[in-house]
């Protein structure tokens, strides 16, 4: 449970594999937007974190980087793995000890998630969140999830919960395929 | 009592029981009646340890005595956990494993629901994103107790047999002590009137769809989780838990 702090060590090896930037001051908001919408989810590899709506903000001068990202859930694995995978991606691009910045508010929410962030987990094989998450009920009726695979809107719920904290397991009563729903919270 | 050393006290209250029942939950990893049960109580343990984490990190901050999360959760004995009893009880069957989830959480639920809107900023930053997965639980507990309620003769025994074992375990979810009022009187703490009614409306509504009666209100309760007095099974949950910090202290490689 502890912070990774970037060492020299890592700067010195991200500069061996990946030739830095010798100009990071050049890069500008947008451009750094554009690397961080390279970095992929990796529980979920088909969307980035910037389609996922987990990157929140971030701040640049042209030598100081401070990026604010939000866990998916309290829990998630991978909220460690995904923070290094950012700051990694943006020490390859030269920028040197950029701050990650983990906010709780306000929480995520898969309102978040981008238009085209649904239409590649639909083409990985995920439904897409259904329905606007304020308006889901406590103990009211399921949504109708289409399957990701044929498109039929007969499928049911095998369990609250699938392979990740995120999704849950539906079957396609159709196509008869098992697929994953990304839950709407 | 400072209404900071309360708020220490009942910020251990909310991680432990979290902590406990996560780990409680994660013993059932490669046991669980069916592979579809088997993610849902993972995932729901995963959520729990990850919130149990937040109100660790914060209590840390506050104690400030230089242990941080996890010398919290591997290095105090039984008798310093102030997580409520019902969560230290046994798995046993997947009735009694049912019903434990689901009297903890409609507790959960309306807790953190107050806590949203707690005066202090971090409890209620934290609580916001926790009542969306405490949400999520509560949905999927209340749909297993209606299932097994209205469902075979089996099944409806198994699940009034277990909501009678846990009953002597509700009172302390909606008992106040000094420190619940004093949470609520300094607008963190949920109202411990608001939250009883609460608590009870739904069981009960949710008990009359499963077919199952519940207990008495003013029946007699076993106490004192939240002061550290435990059942005997908190013991043995800390024997597992602990032994490999304990064993190998301070390594961050195992």
């Amino acid at each position: 449970m502890t912070e990774h702090e970037p060492s020299s060590v890592d700067v010195l090896i991200a500069s061996d594999r990946v030739p830095a930037n010798a100009r990071p001051e050049l890069l500008t908001e947008d451009a750094i937007w554009a690397l961080l919408d390279k970095v992929l989810d990796p529980e979920v590899p088909a969307v980035s974190v910037v389609e996922l709506g987990i990157v929140r903000d971030l701040s640049w001068d042209g030598t100081h980087l401070s990026i604010d990202v939000t866990p998916t859930y309290s829990g998630c694995p991978a909220t460690e793995l995904i923070e290094e995978l950012i700051a990694e991606a943006m020490r390859a691009a030269g920028i040197r000890d950029p701050q990650i910045n983990r906010v709780l508010t306000p929480a995520w929410t898969t309102d978040w998630i981008t238009e085209e962030g649904r239409e590649k987990l639909r083409a990985f094989g995920i439904a897409p969140p259904e329905g606007s998450a304020s308006k889901m009920s406590l103990l009211g009726a399921d949504e109708v999830i289409a399957c990701p695979l044929c498109g039929s809107t007969h499928t049911e719920r095998l369990s609250e919960f699938g392979s990740t904290a995120c999704k849950a397991l539906y079957r396609c009563l159709d196509c008869r395929e098992p697929f994953d729903y990304f839950k709407c919270i | 009592m400072t209404q900071q050393e309360a708020l220490q006290e009942y910020l251990l209250r909310l991680a432990d029981s979290d902590m406990i029942l996560g780990q409680r939950l994660s013993e059932l990893t490669g046991k669980a009646p069916a592979v579809e049960e088997e993610l849902a109580v993972m995932n729901v343990a995963l959520d729990l340890v990850g919130q149990a984490r937040n109100w660790y990190e914060y209590a840390a901050e506050l104690i400030d005595d230089g242990r941080d999360a996890d010398k919290l959760v591997f290095l105090r004995d039984a008798h310093n956990y102030r997580n409520l009893l019902m969560v230290e009880q046994p798995n046993d069957d997947y009735a009694v494993t049912t019903a434990r989830q689901f009297f903890f959480d409609v507790w959960h639920y309306f807790t953190l629901k107050s806590l949203v809107n707690a005066s202090d900023e971090r409890v209620a930053t934290i609580a916001a994103k926790a009542v969306k997965e405490a949400t999520y639980h509560l949905r999927r507990s209340s749909e297993w107790v209606k299932r097994m309620g209205d469902g075979t003769e089996e099944s409806h025994r198994r699940i009034q047999d277990a909501f009678n074992l846990l009953w002597r375990f509700t009172g302390e979810l909606v008992t106040p002590d000094d420190v619940d009022q004093a949470m609520f009187k300094a607008g963190i703490g949920p109202d411990p009137e608001q939250l009883k009614q609460d608590w009870f409306g739904m069981v009960r509504e949710v008990a009359a769809q499963a077919t199952l009666t519940v207990g008495e209100e003013d029946a007699w309760m076993y106490m004192g989780g939240k002061r550290g007095e435990h059942t005997e099974h908190l013991g043995h949950i800390l024997a597992v838990m602990q032994f490999l910090p304990r064993a190998y202290p301070d390594a961050t490689t195992w």
